[in-house]
């Protein structure tokens, strides 16, 4: 017996190890190296480097108020565009899941996660190129109406939207598609045999079975949001400041790494907390 | 001993002699700003056989953090004269051995001299060019040429006006707005005003002379801050663009090619300094736009019309431009916290 238990157990080592093994190298030796870095007081870098240690970088996130509101102002964007993204994305699922039968699936089903394979600096000019003044919206929209309409989409906060809802919709599709085909059929046939309305078999059935995988997308989706910053920087013009871009000036403009590295750790302390914060709610969907 | 192996030693053989004789230099710069340009490289590497490579920065912070991140990754670096005492406080850069560069004699000699260029006696860096940051207006939507500074704050351009997003140089813009000393600010408040009130006129932040071109080819922009070199470049390239220095003045800067302290090329590297302070090749970037040169024999080359003979070397005009000098790095903290604050409350 104790045998068999220590064989499962090497087993199961042997089988772990290449994945922690990455989860160490990839994840935790950078992650660690940045935490190193944001309780410096400058970069150990160059012949004449003079640094110490100090918690400064993080006194700096509480000494202004322009962090903490640049949170918020992060926080929101993230809130809008994940639901946005469950409004549209959902019905979508649902479409696909239920409804759609055969060849033509696969065929949508390409059509959704197509944008993925291009690079995402490449889909958010595209967005530009689309939005700005006198672009291919404008001149569409004006080719169809009679009068003269200025749209001023460009460099707004609904552009930063547009770009991100585009560019993390087709997560949510995905992980709500996956639960929403494990749903029995059965199930929905039962439901409508007694009687139930299609409302309320959404409501009831649908939406409580396939709640895991909408709320996974929907932490897929605000997590990075909420720290995007090539999205605002190109879309948004002077709205485009949010707590993601200044992370980046930080690393690439003002090449103040510690500061940078701080401002990081703050935000993925704050997203934990979030999580953790609406976790009871995770659970009660899952049951 | 066989054919093949006889081959690959010989060939063995020339490659080593080829790079003793030909290096490759690798050049960190603004993107197109001259030690880039195709009709430039061609015969430098005909005549010297060293070949260039390049690689960019977006703003004078990328460049010391490739500069200090990358030791021996770079044999010559473009360095606004305001920031050479930063990147000399970290011993990144070695004296320039004028001997091998022969068009040195003909740098104007107050550029020659410059403080910020010369430290313990040494050169650290060749003066290259040098030009004014101030507005250029977009002459198709802008029908009579501005005299002030103040048409960016003029409610008619609401919403059609840039300025690079850069702490100091938007402090410095505002400071002359507010007739104020650039070097020597006295009034923060007064700035700090002004840029607010600049604010709800911007449309969007330009990063480089790319960003500028595209906005300003989109008609997004009525006027917007800009280089004098670039504002000839986005011109020649058929941009309806006019470079202007209003009576407030314009904020004059100098930029000096220098040798990293750990360059492996440095006979390379100087050659290629002294083939970008050439005339020749000066008077051929010049009809493509280019920033006015440190190289007098190079800037009175250049034909009686030329923007950079005619409009810089007006004394009238000289008159009225401050050159920036090095900034301290309490001044450069707070320029960044107000700058962004007020971009952080929009």
């Amino acid at each position: 017996m104790a045998n068999i238990l220590s064989q499962d157990t090497r087993r199961a080592a042997g089988l772990l190890t290449p994945a922690y093994l990455w989860l160490t190298v990839a994840i935790f030796l950078p992650l660690a190296a940045m935490l190193y870095f944001s309780f410096l007081s400058d970069v150990p870098f160059g012949p004449e480097a003079d640094w110490y240690y100090t918690s400064e970088n993080y006194r700096a996130f509480f000494e202004t108020g322009t962090y903490a509101s640049l949170l918020w102002k992060s926080i929101k964007l993230g809130l809008t565009v994940t639901v946005i993204c469950v409004l549209l994305g959902f019905p979508c699922a649902l479409v696909l899941a239920k409804v759609i039968q055969g060849r033509s699936r696969e065929a949508l089903f390409l059509l959704i996660i197509l944008p993925f394979w291009s690079n995402s600096l490449v889909r958010i000019f595209s967005w530009a190129i689309v939005l700005r003044g006198n672009g291919v919206l404008e001149l569409a929209v004006n080719w169809v109406l009679p009068f003269d309409i200025r749209l001023g989409l460009m460099f707004t906060p609904t552009a930063v939207v547009i770009g991100l809802v585009h560019s993390y919709l087709p997560y949510v599709i995905l992980t709500s598609y996956l639960a929403l085909q494990a749903i029995d059929n059965s199930l929905i046939e039962a439901a409508r045999s007694m009687g139930a309305k299609r409302l309320t078999i959404l409501w009831r059935i649908i939406l409580p079975l396939s709640m895991p995988g909408l709320l996974a997308g929907a932490v897929l989706i605000f997590v990075p949001v909420v720290g995007s910053f090539m999205e605002p920087r190109i879309l948004g013009g002077r709205f485009g400041t949010y707590y993601g871009t200044v992370i980046e000036d930080q690393f690439t403009a003002v090449f103040n790494w510690p500061l940078g590295a701080a401002l990081s750790f703050i935000l993925l302390a704050v997203v934990l907390v979030i999580l953790a914060l609406s976790s009871p709610i995770l659970r009660n969907a899952r049951t | 001993m066989n054919m093949k192996k006889q081959a690959a030693v010989a060939s063995a053989l020339v490659l080593i002699a080829s790079g003793a004789m030909a290096d490759e230099i690798r050049v960190l710069n603004w993107q197109g700003y001259g030690t880039d340009q195709e009709f430039a490289l061609a015969p430098f590497t005909e005549a010297t056989g060293h070949t260039v490579v390049h690689d960019y920065f977006n703003s004078e912070q990328e460049m010391l953090t490739k500069l200090r991140t990358n030791p021996g990754a770079y044999d010559v670096v473009l360095i606004n004269a305001a920031f050479f005492p930063d990147v000399l406080a970290e011993d990144l850069l070695q004296p320039i051995d004028t001997s091998k560069v022969a068009n040195f004699a003909d740098v104007a000699p107050d550029f020659a001299a410059n403080d910020s260029l010369n430290v313990d006696g040494s050169l650290y860096g060749v003066p290259w060019t040098w030009g004014l940051t101030s507005i250029a207006i977009n002459s198709s939507t802008i029908s009579e040429t501005p005299s002030s500074i103040n048409v960016m704050w003029d409610e008619a351009h609401k919403g059609r006006v840039s300025i690079r997003d850069d702490a100091v140089e938007a402090v410095q813009l505002a400071a002359l707005a507010t007739g104020q000393n650039i070097n020597d600010i006295q009034d923060m408040d007064a700035v700090e005003a002004k840029l607010g009130a600049l604010m709800p006129q911007i449309r969007t932040f330009w990063g480089s002379e790319n960003d500028w071109n595209q906005f300003m080819a989109a008609g997004e922009l009525d006027v917007a801050s800009y280089w004098s070199g670039s504002a000839e470049r986005s011109a020649a390239s058929g941009l309806p663009v006019q470079f202007v220095v209003p009576d407030e003045g314009a904020i004059g800067w100098l930029d000096g090619l220098a040798v990293p302290a750990s360059s492996e090329n440095v006979d390379a590297a100087h050659a290629f300094i002294n083939w970008m302070i050439d005339p020749a090749f000066y008077s051929e970037w010049n009809a493509n736009g280019a920033p006015a040169s440190a190289n007098a024999a190079a800037a009175a080359a250049l034909p009686e019309d030329a923007f950079n003979r005619k409009v810089l070397g007006d004394p009238e005009v000289a008159a009225r431009v401050q050159f920036m000098e090095p900034v301290s790095e309490e001044n450069r903290e707070a320029y960044l916290e107000m700058w962004q604050a007020l971009k952080a409350a929009q």
